[in-house]
């Protein structure tokens, strides 16, 4: 009896820290919204936590009205597109080959890839060969650089031994080509881990900062992210004003700020519940690679 | 099989491999190639080829710098200090998760906690300067409402390694449940149902069962946490941190941008990316010999 007593203790000791755990994870999200629906002069005052006061949608009517942002937001969208296509296409037409146990050279290619797993120029000669490519500040320098990574390449090619090799050998009797036997049989069957791949790819570029913000100058090749970064840190007032003549850089409130951030994180927010199960596998698949 | 039978019946999957190979060799060699800055009084005009050898003189000069000390200090620290605080919470998250007897409840703190792994270190920082500021932020908010000053969580360089690491775990902890979790599936329920009958309560089960039931999974992951030791990602230091607290937030990576990108000396920032990557790679390779020696695997 005790310990039946014990054990409901600990149930709701567990439940009431976890849904502590949940809200405080939830609770800076509830801050930067509230602050974006709020008046400057209540959060200048201290006065907005997770609830708007004296609410009003001034600084959302401002993003929504501002050109850049809203290009921002379309340029990321296509590049995203363009690099989760083009690298599935990439890391597919290298995963089918290397799946095959008896390919010749096989060990050896995997070799050269593997290495690039462990060991990387470094950040400056990428650059410089970036630049040297000439493709400094155009799409092609987010898009190139990243094309196959080699741990997503390794979850495919596990994914691909575990096809059953009789399907394959059958639809190769019948006399289909190795193409055909690609698109026909084996993507049908890799849908699951296909997805899960595209989708790792596309958040990775939706997010991604550091190659942005090294490559493009040009503001109307801002992604969603360096256009937010210049706006949060604030310290390209001028330049913006200059280059893009929009008053909306001018003074840069808390609200503004918020709704910014908001307007950014909205996308990901409105796929991820949907998503959710797609990338919990993919973590799987990486885990038991091993 | 004579070759030609063979290419005859295998060029398509060559024919495939053509694009890819080509795009390591330019994308992952081509870099490597490129390492040669170091060794070189590197500028565009010259290229990589005709650029003057200059040996080590760029490496004495790194040794040199007192900001590389600092930096390197200060990577090795952070990562540490995560190793602390970032590393238990998700066991501890995850151990808290599979003792929920709720489904409903469990999945929805699972989608929950998962969130800020997706929210881009940009936007994270953008929050994190909206709920740490001083003049309006929640948590002076909060801080002033119990009666108390306001705390420089983002400006006072201790308060900000505070803020690093807290910022750490609220990214990180959700998702790195996944893997316990999923270690945790593999625990023989069987062995809690003859724990209960033998009288042991919840917390001596955990200790007992779920904890060792783990072990693998953490030694594991802890190895790789320690090779990666000297690696350190840009965005989080980059946009947590501020030229206030430029002293604990200015790590190896940060450094390399702000002296080769920002300042244009590149010879110096590909000396400091060379000495990280080589660094780096002896650490990886010391963790998954450790590996192999403590667990019979290899991480690699």
């Amino acid at each position: 009896m005790r310990a039946h007593t014990a054990n409901r203790v600990f149930d709701t000791v567990n439940i009431i820290v976890l849904a502590a755990g949940v809200l405080l994870c939830l609770a800076p999200f509830f801050h930067i919204i509230a602050i974006s629906l709020s008046s400057k002069e209540a959060i200048l005052s201290g006065k907005v936590s997770l609830f708007p006061v004296a609410f009003n949608l001034e600084a959302y009517n401002q993003v929504i009205s501002d050109a850049s942002m809203i290009r921002s937001l379309g340029f990321t969208v296509l590049l995203t597109c363009a690099f989760t296509l083009s690298c599935m296409l990439m890391t597919i037409a290298a995963g089918y080959p290397l799946s095959k146990r008896n390919l010749k050279g096989r060990k050896t290619f995997m070799f050269v890839i593997v290495i690039t797993m462990f060991f990387s120029g470094g950040v400056i000669p990428e650059y410089v060969l970036v630049r040297n490519l000439h493709l400094l500040d155009s799409m092609g320098a987010l898009i190139f650089p990243g094309l196959i990574n080699p741990f997503y390449l390794i979850i495919l090619i596990t994914f691909f031994h575990n096809i059953p090799s009789s399907l394959e050998e059958s639809a190769e009797i019948d006399g289909s080509s190795h193409f055909r036997t690609l698109v026909s049989i084996v993507l049908p069957l890799s849908m699951p881990v296909i997805a899960t791949l595209s989708l790792f790819y596309a958040v990775g570029r939706w997010n991604g900062f550091t190659d942005t913000l090294m490559y493009i100058t040009s503001p109307e090749l801002y992604p969603l992210q360096l256009k937010l970064y210049q706006l949060i840190q604030n310290n390209l007032i001028n330049d913006l004003v200059q280059q893009e003549g929009t008053q909306f850089v001018r003074l840069m409130p808390e609200s503004l700020k918020a709704a910014s951030v908001v307007f950014a994180t909205v996308p990901i927010l409105l796929v991820y519940p949907w998503l959710q199960r797609y990338f919990v596998s993919g973590v799987m698949l990486g885990a038991v690679k091993g | 099989m004579s070759m030609t039978v063979y290419l005859r019946r295998y060029w398509q999957l060559y024919a495939l491999l053509v694009l890819p190979l080509a795009y390591f060799l330019v994308f992952k060699y081509g870099p490597m190639y490129g390492i040669q800055i170091a060794f070189k009084d590197f500028n565009f005009f010259q290229g990589i080829n005709g650029s003057e050898w200059i040996g080590l003189e760029a490496f004495k000069e790194v040794f040199g710098m007192r900001d590389f000390y600092i930096t390197l200090r200060n990577t090795l620290m952070l990562n540490g200090l995560d190793l602390l605080v970032s590393f238990p919470a998700p066991l501890l998250l995850a151990i808290m998760l599979y003792e929920l007897k709720s489904i409903w409840f469990k999945k929805l703190s699972q989608t929950i906690l998962y969130i800020p792994h997706f929210i881009s270190w940009v936007i994270i920082g953008g929050i994190v300067s909206q709920v740490f500021g001083t003049q309006s932020g929640m948590v002076n908010n909060f801080i002033a409402g119990l009666g108390f000053g306001e705390i420089p969580f983002l400006l006072d360089k201790h308060y900000w390694l505070f803020t690093y690491l807290i910022v750490g775990v609220w990214q990180s902890a959700g998702w790195g449940t996944i893997i316990y979790l999923a270690a945790l599936t593999g625990i023989n329920k069987e062995l809690f149902e003859a724990a209960e009958v033998d009288g042991a309560g919840r917390l001596k089960r955990i200790w007992h069962i779920t904890v060792p039931g783990l072990k693998p999974t953490i030694i594991t992951l802890l190895i790789i946490n320690l090779g990666h030791m000297i690696s350190i990602g840009f965005e989080r230091p980059f946009n947590i941190g501020n030229t206030a607290v430029r002293e604990y937030a200015d790590v190896l990576s940060t450094f390399v941008y702000r002296v080769g990108l920002q300042s244009g000396q590149y010879t110096i920032a590909t000396v400091v990316g060379l000495f990280q990557a080589v660094v780096g790679l002896v650490f990886v390779l010391g963790a998954n010999y450790a590996s192999k020696k403590l667990t019979d695997e290899s991480i690699l």
